[in-house]
């Protein structure tokens, strides 16, 4: 029953959704929309409490076990308490305080702060180490060590060098070849391994509905 | 004041609009009706007014001021089963133009989208490919699978964690549960779950999703467990991080600079981070197994990975290694499909070459 409740739930679930696609009708539409929005919802909100509790007990055996680096757990443990706090008592920003006072004269440690102070500086500088590797990949790609490696290198020479005004005074037609190069080939590959992916999600879907597939099962 | 208007319309050179149409927009759940008419022939004319009045009622209700060249309206606001009629009237700066009210039209939802239909025939034969070669391989257990080297280097890449002492990490993707390439991964993670519990390799993954997380985590232990290791299993393996996209990239890349795991397995979705994660694997030393459905990240992978499973192959895995032959099935029927579609643009192609001779003018 472990194994079968979930195929059933699976193929019940799959066909209805396969159904949905193909019915326009509002009736059918709105439990579609309602099982996407609501079930979806509140199971996501059950899960985020198992995620909660999973970091936490992670963070806490690695401090029990004084683990290498376990001084950083204490740092996750004390910011998610903190962050909770302020999230669910200190309100939102200045326009929507809590119940605790969350700024202290001018400088305000309110969620929205906290986010756009300290969340959104954090991601973009983890973004901006993107052009670093980026630099560092293309150093490792662009070395002509096979017949694909050089044909690479070629056609990112042409791509780059057709992107810049440079590109045109050395040879006028060279940023229409470029083009040519990202419309025709590029999609053209692009194309043929998206109708690979489709065909592959297909193949998927199928097999997971007709129960041939259970690997996420935990390997049937 | 009536009168008023009437002679102001009976006094107005504006050229009114014509062929006003209404009706209910076909292969929909209702509520939308089609209002269409010719455009006015005039040139001062700054756009039409569409209006409408429900059958018996008593006044028109403005919809929209649509554009001088808009010959076309849908009404998305109709009730479901009352009969509506539509009056448009041409605005320029100084006049106005009336043209003919529309007859009345319903709007219906329909039970069918026969816009679908040729997505239906196309799933319907796919299927039928795929259906008849995993029922094959009931019979003929000995398939021939093309080889896919990305995944004949796992069982290499786990064993040089284990010679190595080192840990294996994982990595589902970025995406939800929703996706179909994190439950190509989830399939995955299932079967090297086995191996690393056979070998008894340390294995890491860290979720960015919480139901993902969840499903991770029976999965692995059920792997353990069927591999006869369910001592082996900690809560420890598989864990939840978060779900902010750069804040999970760089507790992975601490992961891999702290921990250095020799096999780092990149499967799933993947956005902007793939080439954070695949650089600082690379930079760490360790043998990275990628695969990802997302065809711009694939250009990433394919550089700072030794192996990457490109779109299709993604799909595969999970049949290419636990080798089940219903599973291969499901694979030979996708290569079969794929013979089709060369079939079908080849002689789609053709036709299109064929269709634009000039010739074809004189037959």
């Amino acid at each position: 029953m472990k194994k079968r409740l979930p195929l059933i739930l699976v193929l019940v679930t799959g066909i209805f959704g396969a159904v949905t696609y193909f019915v326009p009708h509002h009736s059918i539409q709105a439990v579609d929309e309602s099982v996407r929005n609501d079930v979806m919802r509140i199971i996501a909100a059950f899960s985020l409490v198992l995620g909660l509790g999973s970091i936490l007990q992670h963070h806490f055996n690695k401090i029990q076990r004084k683990a290498q680096n376990w001084q950083y757990s204490w740092i996750t443990v004390i910011t998610i308490f903190v962050t909770g706090v302020i999230g669910l008592f200190g309100g939102i920003d200045l326009a929507h305080p809590g119940v605790l006072p969350t700024h202290i004269g001018g400088f305000s440690f309110h969620m929205q702060t906290l986010y756009m102070n300290m969340m959104v500086p954090l991601g973009a500088t983890m973004f901006s180490m993107l052009a670093f590797f980026m630099a560092s990949a293309a150093y490792r790609a662009f070395r002509a060590r096979s017949f694909s490696a050089t044909l690479l290198l070629a056609a990112a020479f042409v791509l780059m060098l057709g992107a810049v005004p440079l590109g045109r005074m050395i040879f006028h037609p060279l940023p229409s070849f470029a083009e040519w190069i990202l419309a025709v080939p590029n999609t053209a590959a692009k194309r043929g391994i998206n109708f690979g992916i489709q065909l592959g999600i297909l193949a998927t879907s199928l097999k997971i509905l007709l129960g041939v597939e259970r690997g996420w099962l935990g390997g049937g | 004041m009536a009168l008023s208007c009437i002679v102001a319309l009976l006094l107005s050179s504006l050229a009114p609009p014509g062929n006003v149409a209404a009706r209910d927009v076909p292969n929909d759940g209702g509520s939308n009706i089609l209002v269409t008419w010719t455009a006015s022939p005039d040139t001062s004319l700054v756009g039409y007014q569409v209006l409408r009045q429900a059958k018996g009622g008593t006044t028109w209700d403005i919809l929209t001021l649509a554009g001088r060249r808009a010959t076309s309206f849908v009404d998305q606001a109709a009730q479901n089963g009352i009969k509506y009629q539509y009056k448009i009237i041409a605005e320029s700066n100084t006049e106005s133009a009336e043209a003919p009210v529309s007859g009345y039209a319903v709007a219906k939802p329909q039970w069918f989208n026969f816009d679908n239909v040729p997505a239906l025939i196309g799933s319907g034969i796919l299927s039928f490919i795929l259906l008849y070669f995993i029922n094959r391989a009931r019979r003929d257990r000995n398939l021939f699978i093309r080889r896919i080297s990305g995944l004949d280097a796992v069982d290499e890449a786990l064993g040089r964690a284990t010679e190595m002492g080192r840990p294996t990490l994982y990595v589902p993707g970025l995406s939800s549960i929703n996706d179909v390439a994190t439950i190509a991964s989830l399939n995955i993670l299932g079967e090297v779950a086995k191996k690393t519990a056979r070998f008894g390799t340390p294995l890491i993954v860290p979720n960015t999703d919480p139901i993902v997380y969840t499903v991770a985590r029976e999965i692995v232990k059920e792997s353990y467990t069927s591999v006869g290791r369910p001592d082996a299993f900690t809560q420890d393996i598989v864990f939840f991080v978060t779900d902010v996209q750069f804040a999970y990239a760089a507790a992975v890349d601490g992961i891999m600079t702290r921990e250095k795991p020799a096999t780092n397995f990149l499967i799933g979705m993947f956005f902007a981070e793939s080439l954070i994660l695949a650089e600082t694997g690379a930079a760490t030393g360790a043998v990275q197994i990628a695969g990802t459905d997302a065809v711009s990240q694939l250009p990433f992978f394919i550089t700072a990975c030794d192996y990457t499973l490109i779109g299709e192959e993604l799909y595969a895995a999970s049949a290419y290694l636990s080798r089940e032959p219903l599973l291969l099935g499901g694979i030979k029927g996708q290569d079969y499909s794929k013979v089709l579609f060369v079939v079908i643009i080849v002689v789609g192609t053709l036709l299109a070459l064929v269709a634009g001779l000039p010739v074809l003018k004189y037959l």
